[in-house]
């Protein structure tokens, strides 16, 4: 009964990784600075969930275990957010994609049958608001901002909308897990999730793209070559040094 | 050996990213407990990610323990932390290092509120540089009269 929160915890901790990335490298310093922000947020939920889920499966493996020590097919993250930096423009679109996903999940999560879970997502759900007006702010900029930037606000939108519908897909997990009332159905978030995405895009003056065949397969453990070098990079350290402490 | 004794100590136990602030002030120690000796200390994150959750345990862990023989320190995260719980004490410290203190939260979360004032020179007129600061927990303003930029903490 595990699976649905790993989904959740490893799409956050995944994203983390591709954020940490920017450090240093951002477009200015404000902006280095909310990435690493953003990542340290989506991290704690990533590392609170995690936890909670090696609690319930109660095979003994606590958070780093399942961080560092599984393989890409063990891996339950969307598609989305293993998807490769890009330039800003990718990172804001992917980012934006994302917040409106978990800014919708949070709030929903925080009546979940699960005590500890509903305590995370009653944290996580006012981090999540201030993300997504964060990224949101930048689509905005971006979109309705210069040509250049305008071209490649679509570029990015283009390559990464295949993406970004598989967080709203249902399968047997999903459906068992929402019937006990521990996460809700993926598909019951896709229409306010939409509806925020329609807003800030019609500001931004981008077209939302025609419904294309959702990628999928990331919340089943299928994914894009993508994850094992992001994962190669992750893991490294602690499976190079097993045990070893700062 | 009392609840009060326990929130006398904690009262000197500085944030680690706002010194000038204790656990206390900021809301993040919740609840003592005591009974025959051994006091529990309850404490709650600001943010879900604050890297200093492990350095506030021992830190809070040190500061009993020249009191108390048994010392015990829980992390709950809820109810979730909110800037209401930083108490009027605790925001007039934060100003007087010159980082302002949260405004009002406004419910639905649409705003994370704005400085009342500059807290170097008090004028009204502000504007925000960065929706994201030195901590998770603050975002840089700038005064429009002084021209000083300053922390804030945003209300959450």
């Amino acid at each position: 009964m595990s699976e649905p929160l790993l989904r959740i915890a490893d799409s956050c901790l995944v994203l983390t990784q591709r954020l940490t990335a920017w450090c240093g490298h951002a477009p200015a310093l404000e902006e280095d600075i909310a990435l690493a922000n953003v990542a340290l947020d989506v991290l704690g939920h990533a590392r609170a969930l995690l936890t909670r889920v090696g609690e319930l499966e109660g095979a003994g493996r606590e958070e780093d275990d399942l961080a560092y020590l599984r393989d890409a097919g063990e891996f339950r993250n969307q598609l989305l957010v293993e998807q490769p930096n890009g330039d800003f423009a990718h990172t804001v679109v992917r980012q934006f994609l994302f917040d409106t996903w978990s800014a919708t999940l949070w709030p929903a999560l925080t009546s979940s049958t699960d005590e500890v879970v509903a305590g995370i997502a009653g944290k996580a759900a006012k981090e999540a608001a201030y993300h997504v007006r964060h990224s949101g702010g930048w689509v905005i900029r971006l979109g309705d901002g210069t040509q250049e930037s305008h071209a490649r606000m679509l570029a990015a939108v283009e390559d990464l909308w295949p993406y970004a519908g598989e967080a709203y897909l249902d399968d047997a997990v999903d459906v068992e897990a929402a019937e006990a009332g521990l996460v809700p159905l993926p598909s019951s978030l896709a229409g306010a999730a939409r509806f925020r995405l329609e807003q800030v895009f019609a500001e931004a003056t981008l077209p939302i793209p025609p419904e294309p065949y959702w990628q999928r397969g990331g919340r089943q453990g299928q994914h894009t070559e993508h994850l094992t070098y992001l994962l190669a990079d992750m893991q490294v350290v602690h499976r190079a040094h097993p045990g070893a402490t700062w | 050996m009392t609840v009060e004794l326990a929130w006398e100590l904690l009262a000197e136990v500085p944030d680690p990213e706002l010194p000038t602030v204790s656990v206390v002030d900021l809301g993040i120690a919740r609840d003592v407990q005591v009974r025959d000796g051994r006091v529990v200390v309850t404490i709650t994150p600001t943010y879900s990610g604050c890297p200093a959750m492990q350095e506030i345990e021992d830190d809070v862990r040190a500061a009993l323990s020249t009191r108390f023989a048994d010392v015990e320190v829980q992390t709950v995260l809820a109810p979730p932390w909110t800037t209401d719980w930083i108490t009027p004490a605790g925001r007039d410290k934060l100003a007087a290092t010159g980082i302002a203190p949260p405004g009002a939260r406004m419910l639905p979360l649409l705003t994370e509120g704005q400085p009342a004032a500059c807290p170097h020179c008090g004028a009204q007129d502000l504007e925000e540089l960065a929706a994201f600061g030195s901590t998770a927990c603050k975002a840089l303003w700038r005064c429009l009269v002084c021209r000083e930029p300053f922390d804030y903490v945003k209300a959450h």
